[in-house]
């Protein structure tokens, strides 16, 4: 038997993208949605693939990136899923993507108005570690009540002297909702505001979209006198030298040395051919 | 120089071919044929249509052989599978009164219309291990066949008003959960479809905690039967409804104390629970939970894991968990290294590093005068 063009049946793609119309009419709102059994354990990308499948094209060109890197087992595997079923062009270069699938990361290199960037999202509810209750979350967002997450930060500060959250640093999306940014280091948040691209929010398992349209303004959490900060290393990446770039640390011996190197494999080799060029 | 790790798509072609090896063990012997598994591991291909979702015995026995006789996997397989295929339409509610009972049994009365009848089960055998091979396969005839239609041990209690009548009809179309997202609070169709497809392990001790005091059950198996039970449709261009095959079923009517509430009078209430195949196990838990998760509905106080159907119906289903809990081997350098540098910053207001020779940071061990500058620090 042969599958339909990107797995999924048409009728299920446009289900996706009624959907994700939905969230992008209401950005930063998380969109129940029929998500799909897909071929991939849930957890590792479902969510991202269905998003990716209801908008791929035959002239798509798909980028797909783990941890910033386009050659982690995962995202490997979900780019030779899609070379598949779908026959598209793939690539490893941010700038020749159409449609970029993420998990943890925002490429280094600024996006364009004609990309579209789809995240990995295991859990899309950004207050369920202090509110397990689906049905009292949902109370919350249709009230705009952020109070459970405000005090969660203030505490973080009067325990630690910072706020303690590196990754999955919440996000206010156009003033209204609080959004999971998904699992992104607080270091990429800058780049959800005002972005070109379109971005696009995919949970599987917890069947839900959602959206942040382009130029959209987008304010991670913070307090007057406690701005948001984002992760600085006192190291340049050693391969490619870059000072702005988030950093991977390597263990390269058994006595703990250490050595730091861009996750944003793409970024860190077009610097190097620079140089060499 | 530092090289950075390469070739994820090598490793993973080689790795299909270690598993491939790995799952056909020695050539030497001959392997599983799909009918071998499907006639003589019925109980396990029973258990992946099951909570695959698919009533197809060879497809779950193709399945439990790719998946190396690993049930969950072989659960994943069959779902991957299912959510491909088209609907032609919607079968009309099965009718287990008119099941051709092989196996039928009661926990509340000694005797009931019909008989009491064990069938093929595994409650007597002794769980002693059959050291020699190929045990006696010869069956013995019934004296009288079986009445083919057997009279369901609830409604007996029905007619007399002591059991909650629930009439056909006064269901709500039910949600298709592989289509709609599960939502809460969720009505009791939608409840019993995800228990249906959920996990029997996990069932099995939601269950059993209910019999242990997290939540008050207090249920008598009111009746247990399996058999083959007719699947009819109506196709809309026929406008009649045609009878397509039979399957295998498995139906648990739990009956539990109900001392009153909520505007309903003292009476023994239900619990159900339904599985494909000989799957007495799950229909039995199933029947628990279901009752167990009526709580709100009877006005019962809601305090145990059981009766909280947010917990039980988000936390049920097999693949959903064993996916989640497994996402865990994907890299995550990238947070990782996040949280790695908030706790270095946090330390670091404790512990002073030390630069070491190669400019690298090196955490020093504490001596006494530290400490004491450490608590200074911290008063």
């Amino acid at each position: 038997m042969t599958y339909n063009f990107a797995f999924l049946d048409e009728d299920t793609k446009r289900m996706l993208r009624r959907a994700l119309l939905k969230a992008v009419a209401i950005p930063g709102y998380q969109v129940p949605f029929g998500s799909r059994e897909m071929p991939l354990p849930y957890g590792w990308g479902t969510g991202g693939i269905q998003v990716t499948a209801a908008l791929l094209g035959p002239d798509d060109v798909l980028k797909v990136i783990d941890q910033g890197a386009d050659d982690t087992t995962n995202a490997v595997n979900i780019r030779r899923f899609f070379a598949r079923v779908a026959g598209v062009a793939t690539t490893e270069h941010t700038v020749d993507a159409t449609l970029i699938q993420t998990r943890h990361r925002i490429p280094e290199t600024s996006l364009r108005e004609d990309q579209i960037l789809v995240f990995q999202v295991p859990e899309p509810e950004p207050l369920r570690t202090l509110e397990p209750r689906e049905a009292e979350t949902r109370t919350l967002h249709a009230l705009a009540d952020y109070g459970l997450m405000h005090v969660k930060l203030y505490e973080d500060i009067a325990q630690y002297g910072h706020i303690a959250t590196s990754y999955d640093y919440p996000v206010l999306v156009d003033g209204r909702y609080l959004t999971s940014p998904s699992p992104i280091p607080k270091f990429d948040n800058p780049k959800l505001d005002r972005s070109p691209a379109l971005m696009l929010f995919g949970a599987g398992r917890e069947k839900r979209l959602y959206a942040i349209p382009p130029y959209t303004h987008v304010e991670s959490l913070a307090f007057e006198d406690h701005p948001f900060e984002i992760q600085r290393w006192d190291h340049r990446c050693e391969l490619c030298g870059s000072s702005e770039s988030y950093l991977d640390e390597v263990v390269v011996d058994d006595r703990g040395a250490r050595l730091f190197v861009c996750s944003d494999t793409d970024f860190c080799s077009g610097r190097r051919a620079q140089v060499q060029a | 120089m530092y090289v950075a790790v390469k070739g994820g798509e090598q490793a993973i072609a080689r790795s299909l071919e270690l598993l491939a090896e790995a799952r056909r063990g020695n050539t030497a012997v001959p392997e599983l044929e799909l009918a071998q598994i499907r006639e003589q591991l019925r109980l396990g291909v029973a258990r992946v249509m099951q909570e695959g979702s698919l009533y197809d015995e060879d497809l779950a026995a193709l399945a439990i052989r790719q998946a190396a006789g690993d049930m969950l996997e072989a659960i994943f397989l069959l779902r991957a599978y299912r959510t491909t295929l088209p609907r032609f339409g919607y079968t009309q509610p099965l009718n287990t009164s008119a099941m051709r009972v092989r196996r039928r049994v009661s926990g509340t009365f000694k005797d009931i219309p019909g008989g009491q009848v064990l069938g093929p089960t595994y409650d007597y055998t002794q769980r002693l291990l059959e050291f020699d091979a190929a045990p006696t396969t010869c069956v013995t005839p019934f004296d009288a066949p079986l009445p083919p239609n057997m009279p369901r041990v609830l409604d007996l209690l029905d007619a007399e008003a002591l059991i909650e009548r629930i009439e056909p009809g006064d269901d709500p179309e039910p949600i298709d959960l592989t289509r709609e997202p599960l939502m809460f609070p969720a009505d009791r169709a939608t409840r019993l479809q995800n228990l249906s497809r959920g996990d029997e392990g996990f069932l099995l001790s939601m269950a059993y905690s209910t019999q242990r005091g997290y939540a008050e059950s207090h249920p008598f198996a009111g009746e247990i039967r399996m058999g083959d039970v007719d699947v009819v449709i109506c196709p809309e261009e026929l406008g009649f409804p045609v009878e397509i095959g039979s399957i295998t079923l498995t139906e648990c009517q739990m009956i539990n104390q109900f001392h009153g509430g909520n505007g309903v009078p003292p009476q023994f209430t239900r619990g159900y629970g339904l599985a494909m195949g000989e799957g007495e196990r799950k229909a039995m838990s199933m029947a628990l939970v279901d009752r167990t998760l009526r709580c709100d509905e009877l006005a019962e106080t809601n305090y145990a894991p059981a009766q909280n159907q947010e917990f039980v119906l988000s936390h049920s289903d097999s693949v959903e968990a064993s996916g989640f809990v497994q996402h865990l081997k994907l890299p995550h350098y990238v947070d990782f290294q996040a949280e790695l540098s908030l706790l270095r910053t946090l330390v670091s207001t404790l512990h002073p590093v030390q630069q070491g020779e190669d400019g690298r940071g090196r955490f020093e061990p504490v001596s006494p005068e530290k400490e004491e500058q450490r608590e200074v620090l911290k008063s």
